[in-house]
């Protein structure tokens, strides 16, 4: 088991940087999502992970590290990180990691982790907004072999040990378990806080560093990219939305009900 | 890093400008900018002169991201359903001579912005400065969230409503009877299409002026630019004037696209932006002393805008003061000294790159363009009057003495009207 350092929780946030929600188009042809020319954000849930790991990181001291891997525009969501209070923000970019699917992206990620050093925990999303899956939280627990916790909406660290709180279907469970770990956070369990002036400053003086590549981490060049990729998108539908049609009942409120679930039943809905 | 040798509030053209000729003279510069990048707060009708920016950019100021150069003028007086234009070409050609060109604002901030960056200034998007730290009368930094930085110079580029030129002391709350009112829609056509109805080339645009019946004949008037493929069209009118008779700029606006000699325009075009905004009233609005012990005011934030009634200049004397506001902070660094004293010369670095000059030169005007007949009777005048000259349809026809006689009648006397051509002359 090992005890945080004296100096406080090492820790490291994996990012990524998305397509606003509201701008995703998907390119008929390719059927992949359209990234180029819509703008971006940091991915709804890694900024909840950020938030946590900030929380801890104020009460009880350490370091955070903010790491993406994508192409060099993702340098703005780990600028924002550091405005926000990580210490330091490193991008893995490497043209051989273009077209990666889960798989590689947590064999990757891992490897980075690794190669910068240890960490009590590695804070991930639940899962991004542009593709939903959940894999790379726990497909990195795997690969760095440490326990994980997923969907977790409170933590607490006591003596080395650590207790979270995870969302499940019907409730909520409380685990504990010991550092270091892989945790993977829900979305929305906390607010997360704005970069702050100073915070932006500090980005732009200390920069992102930006020239990690897949050999500095070690990466087998089989094993990443599209030919490492064992994902085969095979179709892609956009979803029509029906026309709603609107109806007010009005007039006495039993009287109403009865006309509605009346109407209900007469179009098979119930 | 907490202490930069310079803040500036703003990334709009002016704090632009000066950030980017301090930081080319090696002064650490921060940028902050309130809007998500900059230029995305900003709203614009559409028209640069250039020649400002080939003073700030001497090599390279065609990089700037133009859409059309402006081969075309028109003013048009508008009744109800006619219009009386003046149409002016400009048959020069090659860009180098251009006197003017449209822009979409949020592109050309940006650039300027990352001009700016460029050269070392730090440019810092989506944060709002809160307060400036003072401290005996001298500004020597600001405040944002519970982030305090100090700089030796405070350059507020903060616009028409400038709460920073406020909050140092050297400029008092706008009132109303200082602003106008602006609304803008821009409208997505082809670039075809736009070539086709303005009849101009490829890069060809024009800037369109409009009084009369596009404010109600209040005071104020209307515009179109011509961009690569969208025109910007608006409707700027004073502020007192709208709630004096209870007048909402947005049907002023949707009556305006509605009018013949804009509906052949836009037709078929989609409204892809919708925007409003507070333009100064001109004239009224510049500071006096735009300085104050470690502190300058440059652009709009100063007032300075100026209208001869047929152009609207803003751009190109924010960038000017920008400038400006740079030789004024090189010299009292050599000097040692920011305080107002030192920082006084500004008002002689206004003078010499044009800025006081011309405000001060067309001081006048504004009071000229106050003149409510220039809204309302004259457009309906004219329009009446050539209404009934081209008129044909088997009447007797009158002398045109006699016509502008009988079109007066009721609106404007003689005397009124000598009066007005005299004192708008004069004034222009």
């Amino acid at each position: 088991m090992s005890m945080p350092e004296p100096s406080g929780l090492r820790m490291v946030v994996c990012i990524k940087q998305v397509p606003k929600a509201e701008q995703l188009k998907i390119d008929p042809v390719k059927k992949t999502l359209v990234r180029e020319g819509v703008e971006s954000e940091i991915n709804p849930s890694d900024l909840h992970a950020l938030e946590m790991a900030l929380q801890l990181k104020d009460k009880h001291g350490g370091s955070l590290l903010a790491l993406s891997m994508g192409p060099p525009r993702f340098i703005q969501a780990l600028e924002t990180a550091i405005g926000m209070g990580a210490d330091e923000g490193i991008l893995l970019s490497d043209r051989a990691l273009g077209g990666s699917d889960t798989l590689p992206t947590s064999y990757a990620l891992s490897k980075a982790v690794e190669h910068l050093g240890h960490f009590d925990i590695v804070f991930c999303g639940e899962e991004t907004t542009d593709s939903s899956t959940g894999h790379v939280g726990p497909g990195m627990a795997a690969n760095l072999d440490l326990p994980q916790l997923t969907y977790v909406v409170e933590v607490e660290i006591r003596d080395g040990h650590v207790r979270a709180k995870r969302a499940v279907e019907d409730g909520f469970e409380v685990w504990e378990t010991t550092l270091p770990l892989v945790i993977t956070v829900n979305h929305g369990c906390n607010h997360p806080r704005e970069p702050t002036l100073l915070g932006k400053i500090k980005a732009r003086t200390i920069g992102v560093i930006d020239d990690l590549n897949a050999d500095d981490v070690g990466l087998d060049k089989d094993k990443i990219g599209l030919s490492g990729s064992p994902t085969v998108v095979d179709k892609i539908e956009t979803v029509e939305l029906p026309d709603r049609s609107g109806r007010i009942y009005s007039g006495e409120a039993r009287e109403a009900v009865r006309k509605l679930l009346d109407d209900l039943e007469a179009e098979g809905i119930i | 890093m907490d202490r930069f040798d310079v803040i500036v509030i703003g990334a709009g053209p002016a704090g632009s400008s000066a950030a980017y000729s301090l930081a080319k003279e090696g002064f650490s510069v921060l940028i902050i900018e309130r809007g998500k990048f900059p230029g995305s707060k900003n709203v614009y009708g559409g028209r640069i002169y250039t020649y400002p920016l080939k003073r700030l950019f001497p090599e390279d100021w065609r990089e700037a991201p133009v859409e059309r150069y402006v081969v075309q003028e028109n003013i048009s007086m508008l009744s109800k359903d006619t219009a009386v234009t003046i149409q002016y070409d400009s048959l020069r050609t090659g860009s180098s001579r251009v006197n003017s060109f449209t822009a979409i604002r949020s592109k050309f901030d940006k650039w300027l912005a990352k001009r700016a960056g460029e050269e070392g200034a730090m440019v810092i998007s989506g944060t709002r400065v809160d307060d400036l730290l003072v401290s005996n009368g001298t500004v020597f930094g600001v405040r944002a969230g519970g982030d305090e930085v100090k700089a030796n110079v405070i350059i507020a580029a903060d616009g028409v409503a400038s709460i920073f030129a406020q909050k140092a002391g050297i400029r008092p709350e706008l009132i109303p009877k200082e602003i106008s009112v602006g609304v803008k829609e821009t409208i997505k056509l082809t670039k075809k299409r736009i070539e086709d109805r303005f009849n101009v080339g490829e890069k060809e645009g024009v800037a369109n002026a409009y009084i009369g019946q596009v404010t109600n004949f209040l005071r104020g008037g209307g515009f179109l630019y011509t961009n690569e493929d969208s025109v910007s069209l608006g409707v700027v009118v004073q502020s007192e004037d709208l709630s004096s008779h209870r007048t909402e700029i947005q049907e002023l606006m949707e009556r305006f696209k509605l009018h013949p000699s804009i509906q052949k325009y836009i037709e078929g075009g989609k409204v892809v932006e919708y925007s409003a905004h507070m333009i100064p009233e001109l004239g009224t609005c510049m500071i006096p002393r735009p300085f104050a012990n470690g502190f300058l005011a440059v652009g709009d934030a100063a007032g300075f805008v100026l209208s001869h009634g047929y152009t609207y200049q803003g751009v190109d004397l924010a960038i000017l003061s920008g400038m400006a506001a740079a030789e004024t902070v090189k010299a009292a660094r050599a000097a040692n000294d920011y305080s107002a004293g030192s920082l006084s010369r500004y008002l002689h670095d206004l003078r010499s790159f044009g800025v006081l000059s011309e405000l001060e030169e067309f001081g006048n005007a504004p009071s000229f363009l106050m003149n409510p007949r220039i809204y309302s009777a004259y457009p309906q005048l004219l329009c009446g009057i050539l209404n009934r000259m081209y008129t044909v349809d088997g009447t007797k026809k009158e002398k045109m003495f006699h016509i502008a006689k009988e079109e007066m009648k009721g609106k404007i006397s003689l005397m009124q009207l000598m009066k007005d051509l005299l004192g708008g002359t004069r004034s222009m």
